[in-house]
């Protein structure tokens, strides 16, 4: 079986003392970030970038970041459980049931429920991306210039679907982005673009920078609005081990909430979001009493989970095999890539075996030491979530600054953080979503050049886009995405869905 | 005259970025379709950019909008400088005083601040990362620098 010789690879790669060492750590260091209230699984990951750029091996730079983003996630799972302040919307969801199980003396439970709805639903998914990802590596081979352009259109305008508010602003945010990323040196002509003259900035503007700005800084001002005392439900977490009737409850929706995660998170555009809405959803539907929700149910609390975590890993399925991120944290992820001088896409599981299944394997191993590491540390967790918002952001800017700075030791881009913080938080002000405009700042220079080498191969001919069949196909999924959205009927459900997100 | 303030600022913001761009862009070699220059997408790009700054701005005139909220302007006045002054000292100070005096000027962004825990958490902070980062993963920073009369 080639699909075992190729885990065992992974599993031989990740699973070196040192790699496990790597995991351990971004867990621990993902999860002791994420688990602070305001500051969600993204903005965790841009601030612990920087970090991973010390290790010089590029695989075992991108485990570590593998555990970062589970205990990133985790950690936002549990700020949601505990004080009803999801960092980012997918763990909006859980916030609902997990929140009020809390407060019914409950969390213990709820966070073991997650954690173990997390672990089942990582496990299944990481099965399937070893499956699926092989596959569709051979399908991105026979893409083209012109294909791999489109792909990126669907991406992006996906991307605009599941955000949250205006649609405008959301390509606004998306076109922005595009063009932030063209600054820098265009590779045809060797000449310089919108660096202000700046020779710094000749190498294109930092993506650390930008995505700790955009992201990190931000919502540490949007904190900053009003500083008024965060009350812990808990203070003490007992209990952590389910009940038998907690099991019994618990088994169906997380295998629901694996399969729909599974499948949505392949979507680009940020599936997990959507799965995890659609699974609460099902399972509320589903219930022999539907009342309980909002209540505490604690299906409420392990349906979203699973679908939440089965979602995120299968989004790594896109990234792995076309190079295309499917949201912002796949995004920070293909970034990582890039400044580890790995180009994402179909060539990286021939050319880099043991990367590509390393990293699948240890996508594994990141959730086994979330389980491990999480449940007896979780009084360590609600201790951190006592702690003055005050004490922390000083710490969280100094390791920033350090960490932009020696990712490539320019000092320019300490002013780039600076800029990119205001304008991220004044159009997040605004009412405009950060994610879209990172997704373009990763694509810009890769759309561009694929739309000049396809220009290229057609001798000018805009037609080649849509008389490629696969080209074709996905311009046309884009426009009916893009449909969708505009529908009078389905924006107004849209409205609804984020409305009761907040 | 009413306007929604939230959404005239924002297309502003789109157009005034759209503008810069756009402007650049008409300054080099725009190129054919067949062989795009340096301008050509970046262009394209910008007049989307103004298009859709422009149908966000039109609509907010005369229009009542939600009000944009208060501004943390002192966490912007502290929050935002403290990476600019760690760039701006860190050459000539060196990385002890820069990250010190970074992480107290950060400190100061929130009104619960009191001094002397500013002091403390900056000289803890200082100390961790200077081992952290200096001596645990070997960046090479100079710990104090020529403006202090150090070699």
């Amino acid at each position: 079986m080639e699909l075992f010789d190729n885990l065992s690879l992974g599993f031989a790669t990740a699973s070196t003392l040192a790699n496990l060492g790597f995991c351990f750590i971004g867990v621990l260091l993902g999860t002791l970030i994420g688990v602070l209230p305001g500051i969600g699984p993204t903005a965790t990951i841009a601030m612990l970038l920087p970090i991973t750029f010390q290790i010089g091996d590029p695989t075992s730079a991108l485990i570590m970041l593998a555990g970062i983003y589970y205990g990133a996630q985790y950690g936002g799972s549990t700020t949601a459980i505990l004080i009803n302040l999801p960092g980012e919307s997918s763990s909006a969801v859980t916030a609902i049931d997990g929140y009020q199980m809390a407060r019914k003396g409950r969390a213990g439970a709820a966070l073991a429920t997650a954690a173990i709805g997390s672990f089942v639903a990582g496990t299944v998914s990481t099965f399937l991306v070893a499956l699926l990802a092989p596959p569709l590596t051979g399908i991105a081979l026979q893409f083209g210039a012109a294909e791999y352009f489109s792909l990126m259109v669907l991406g992006l305008i996906s991307s605009i679907a599941l955000a949250s508010g205006s649609i405008v602003k959301a390509l606004a945010m998306v076109v922005l982005g595009l063009l932030l990323g063209l600054v820098g040196t265009d590779i045809y002509s060797g000449t310089p673009r919108f660096n202000l003259g700046i020779r710094e900035y000749s190498d294109g503007l930092n993506f650390v920078a930008v995505a700790v700005g955009v992201f990190g800084i931000a919502e540490i001002l949007r904190n900053l609005e009003d500083e008024h005392e965060r009350s812990v439900a808990v203070k003490k977490v007992s209990s952590l081990w389910p009940t038998r009737e907690d099991w019994r409850r618990m088994a169906a929706p997380i295998v629901r909430g694996t399969f729909i995660g599974s499948a949505l998170g392949v979507l680009p555009g940020g599936g997990a979001i959507l799965a995890a809405f659609a699974s609460y959803t099902v399972e509320k539907r589903i219930s022999r009493n539907p009342g309980e929700f909002g209540k505490g149910a604690i299906e409420g609390v392990a349906g979203p989970e699973s679908a939440n975590n089965a979602g995120a890993q299968t989004s790594f399925i896109p990234l792995l095999t076309l190079g295309i991120p499917a949201n912002p944290v796949m995004a920070l992820m293909i970034g990582a890539m890039i400044i580890q001088g790995i180009v994402p896409g179909p060539n990286v599981a021939t050319e880099q075996p043991a990367l590509f299944w390393g990293i699948i394997a240890s996508m594994w191993i990141g959730n086994v030491m979330l389980v491990v590491l999480n449940l007896p540390l979780v009084g360590l967790w609600v201790k951190l979530l006592t702690v003055p918002y005050y004490m922390l952001f000083p710490i969280i800017i100094a390791f920033c600054s350090i960490g932009i700075y020696s990712v490539n030791s320019n000092i320019f881009d300490l002013y780039s953080v600076a800029f990119f913080g205001f304008v991220g938080y004044v159009l997040v002000k605004l009412r405009c979503e950060p994610a879209p405009l990172l997704l373009g700042f990763v694509l810009g220079p890769l759309l561009e050049e694929n739309l000049r080498r396809a220009m290229i191969l057609s001798r000018g001919d805009f037609s080649t886009f849509v008389t490629r069949p696969i080209s074709a196909t996905l311009l046309v999924l884009t426009a009916a995405v893009l449909a969708v959205v505009l529908l009078p009927s389905v924006r107004k459900k849209r409205e609804e869905v984020f409305v009761e997100d907040e | 005259m009413v306007i929604d303030r939230a959404n005239a600022l924002c297309g502003a913001i789109f157009i005034a970025f759209g503008a810069y761009f756009g402007l650049n862009s008409l300054g080099m070699e725009l190129g054919t379709p067949f062989r795009m220059g340096p301008g050509f997408f970046p262009l394209f790009l910008a007049a989307i950019l103004i298009v859709l700054g422009l149908a966000i701005a039109i609509p907010a005139i005369r229009v009542e909008g939600e009000p944009i909220g208060s501004l943390p302007l002192r966490g912007m006045v502290f929050i935002l400088p403290s990476p600019v002054l760690f760039a701006l000292t860190l050459k000539g100070l060196g990385f002890v005083p820069s990250i010190f005096l970074a992480t107290l000027l950060a400190s100061f962004a929130s009104t619960k601040m009191r001094i002397p825990t500013a002091l403390i958490l900056a000289a803890l902070m200082t100390a961790f990362t200077t081992a952290v980062f200096v001596y645990g993963l070997g960046l090479p920073f100079r710990l104090f620098g020529p403006w202090l009369g150090q070699r």
